[in-house]
Order: C-alpha cells, then sequence, then structure tokens
C-alpha cells in the first residue's frame, strides 16, 4: 500500500485496507496530460467528480491530479467549466 | 477552508485499477461505493468487472469481492445473503454487479428466480450495450442500428426492454442511473442500501472503444442519452413511479448518435425512426406504474 503509507495527505481517502490496486501504476498509459491553470479554476470540483480513476482529490479550495494514476482520458478538460484544464502532450521515454 | 461536494468524498475504488481510459462503468462503480459504504459485498459473474476489480490479492473496490460463473450472479448472491444472515451480519449489503450480457442474456434465469423469491439482494446492471470485455458482441442490450462485432450492419433487434421484465417480478425498488447524474445515482444506491427484498438498479455505462467514441466523451454522452430521453432516469418504490430528470425540453437523439462511431451505419430513415420510437416511449413514461 505505498499510496496510503508514503503519502497519506495528498491522496483521496480510502475506505478499507486490504491490497488496494494502487499499487499499480497507470502513468504510463497515457499520451497527454491535464494540466491546471489555478488562476482559472473556480474549485467546482467537477474534475475530482467525474473522474474515473478516482486520481484527482480535493485539497482545500483546489482540485490535486494525481499524475501516477492518470491515464489521460480528458474527462475532466472535457468537463472543466471554467476552461482552468488543458491537456499536454507527453514525451515518449 | 474546503470546498462543498455535491456526492461523499471517501473513495470505495483506488486508482490503479485496469479500465479503459474513459470507462463509464468504473465512474459507475465509484459512485455505487459512494452510495453504498464500506460494509458491502460485490458479487461480479464474468463480465468487464470482473478484469477491473484487479488480480487477487490486489482489489480496487475496497470491498469484499465473490467471482461467480457467468449465468448465475443473483444466484450466489442471494447464497451469500443467507450465509451472511446465519451467521448474524444483517447490516451487509450483498450487491449482485453484472453487465448488460450477464443480466439480458446469460443471467436472466437466476435474475428471474431471485426477483420472484424477492431475494434480499440489490442487483446492478452496467449496461454498456454489448459484451465488451471479450470484444464488442452483440447482446440482449444492444440497441437497433449499433454496430457490434457481430453485427457489422448494424443491429437489426430492438434492445430488450429488461427494466419491464424485472418490473412485472415487484420488486421492491427498481431505478436507472447515469454516470453524468453522479448525485441522482448515489442517491439511489444510499435508497436502495436502506430497503430490503429484491431491488434493482439498471446503470447506462458508455464505453469508449465499443461505442467508438473519444474517451473525453463518456460524461457528455451520458448526459446527452439522458436530454434526448433514450435513457429516462427514474425509479420506482413499491407502486409509485417517479420521473427523476423531467427534461423539459429534448434533445433530438441525432445529438447522441453522431457523436458515436457505432451508429455510423444507422442513416437518416435509422435516426428518423429512432426518434419516433423515443418519442413515443416518452409519451408513455407517466403512465408507466
Amino acid at each position: 500500500m505505498p499510496r496510503l503509507d508514503e503519502d497519506p495527505f495528498l491522496t483521496p481517502p480510502i475506505l478499507t485496507g486490504g491490497r488496494p490496486m494502487s499499487a499499480n501504476k497507470t502513468r504510463d498509459w497515457r499520451s497527454v496530460r491535464p494540466v491546471l491553470h489555478a488562476e482559472k479554476c473556480t474549485g467546482c470540483m467537477l474534475c475530482w467528480k467525474f473522474c474515473p480513476e478516482a486520481c484527482v482529490s480535493v485539497q482545500g479550495e483546489r482540485p490535486l491530479i494525481h499524475l501516477d494514476w492518470c491515464k489521460g482520458c480528458a474527462i475532466c478538460v472535457a468537463e472543466c467549466p471554467a476552461g482552468a484544464l488543458t491537456l499536454a502532450e507527453e514525451e515518449a521515454p | 477552508m474546503k470546498v462543498r461536494l455535491s456526492i461523499p468524498e471517501p473513495e470505495g475504488l483506488s486508482a490503479g485499477h485496469l479500465a479503459c481510459q474513459g470507462c463509464g462503468a468504473t465512474l459507475a462503480m465509484r459512485y455505487a461505493l459512494k452510495g453504498l459504504g464500506p460494509d458491502t459485498v460485490l458479487v461480479i459473474p464474468a463480465c468487464c468487472w470482473t478484469i477491473l476489480a484487479g488480480p487477487a490479492p490486489l482489489l480496487s473496490t475496497g470491498v469484499n469481492v465473490v467471482h461467480s460463473p457467468f449465468p448465475c450472479a443473483a444466484a450466489v448472491a442471494a447464497g451469500v445473503r443467507h450465509g451472511l444472515l446465519a451467521r448474524g451480519k444483517a447490516s451487509t449489503c450483498v450487491v449482485a454487479w453484472a453487465g448488460d450480457g450477464g443480466t439480458f442474456d446469460i443471467g436472466l434465469q437466476a435474475l428471474s428466480g431471485a426477483a420472484e423469491r424477492g431475494e434480499d439482494i440489490l442487483y446492478v446492471c452496467y449496461d454498456n450495450e454489448a459484451y465488451m470485455n471479450t470484444g464488442i458482441q452483440r447482446s440482449g442490450g444492444t440497441p437497433a442500428g449499433a454496430w457490434t462485432m457481430t453485427t457489422p450492419e448494424g443491429s437489426a433487434l430492438p434492445k430488450k426492454d429488461l427494466d419491464a421484465i424485472v418490473e412485472a417480478h415487484h420488486p421492491a425498488y427498481l431505478a436507472t442511473a447515469t454516470p453524468a447524474y453522479a448525485e441522482d445515482m448515489v442517491r439511489k444506491f444510499k435508497k436502495a442500501r436502506g430497503l430490503t427484498g429484491f431491488r434493482f438498479i439498471r446503470v447506462l455505462a458508455p464505453c469508449p472503444p465499443g461505442w467508438k467514441y473519444e474517451p473525453e466523451e463518456t460524461v457528455r454522452l451520458s448526459r446527452l442519452a439522458v436530454q434526448t430521453g433514450l435513457f429516462p432516469l427514474y425509479e420506482r418504490e413499491g407502486g409509485a413511479f417517479r420521473l427523476n430528470v423531467p427534461v423539459a425540453k429534448r434533445r433530438p437523439v441525432t445529438e447522441f448518435l453522431s457523436r458515436q462511431g457505432r451508429f455510423r451505419r444507422l442513416g437518416a430513415d435509422g435516426e428518423t425512426a429512432l426518434q419516433a420510437r423515443v418519442d413515443a416511449a416518452w409519451a408513455a413514461l407517466p403512465g408507466r406504474t
């Protein structure tokens, strides 16, 4: 459970223990990544609400996208009403 | 200061699961677990979620999962429920979580049996409208005109009216839900959890590779399905029917269809026929008791 032990304050709360799949980092699935422009963000948290990876957490009034698991589906970018999220190309490793 | 969130913050679903980018079925599970809470057992027959739950001992759901054979999710769930009752664990909610193949076709007999006996379980069908996990073959949930691997010219058969079949068993609760309306969905799962007897929720779960659209469109398509009237959000508790999202001004179905590659062969005539069917079904909705 690397996510719970090493990084307890930056990840979404997990209800129960056990061995979560978050040991499996899915960051290399994506070819694009979302970039948050904090000055435009209104804190509506739609990106948090609609993330199918559950890899966006609520940090005070702002979302934090955990890029270790983001697969780059871009739902957050499509749903952001303030245009505070844009896509950036990932470079080949 | 913290913002006010419209759905509960604690997550049951863990990141790192094995779903495709933009998977609607994953969003469905995420909201379901928010409504159901940790004292839940899932029974999952063969479907996408068999894979998404993760290879043992890893688990992406945060609650226990019993993997069942394809035809008998409802029967296994009923057995788990009786087993838990025998051990005095009456508070645990047992949920059968099956795809449309495991519900409309292969699991229908077990579903009917459990509903008929009034088993104290919640049966959830996440309906992505084809056998997506095995590579997009037509199921009873596939709508007319949709391309699949086994209907290359578009399915000639209409979608089976599963809700009416389940309704005929007089369940304690029956509802439809879809990820774009997350608050509605969480509320329905929470409500179903608090009821006893046979409960049924069908979730429309958009599937990027199966419906042939870009992953970012999942929530938009889920919303359009409701706003075009193709997928009305309603619930039926006992005898009382309630339309949850009345949609004052319905959008034309073409807005939903044109965003998906699977309807490319439908044509103008097909779209007109579908619009007529949706209009008729919508008009009949308030009287559905």
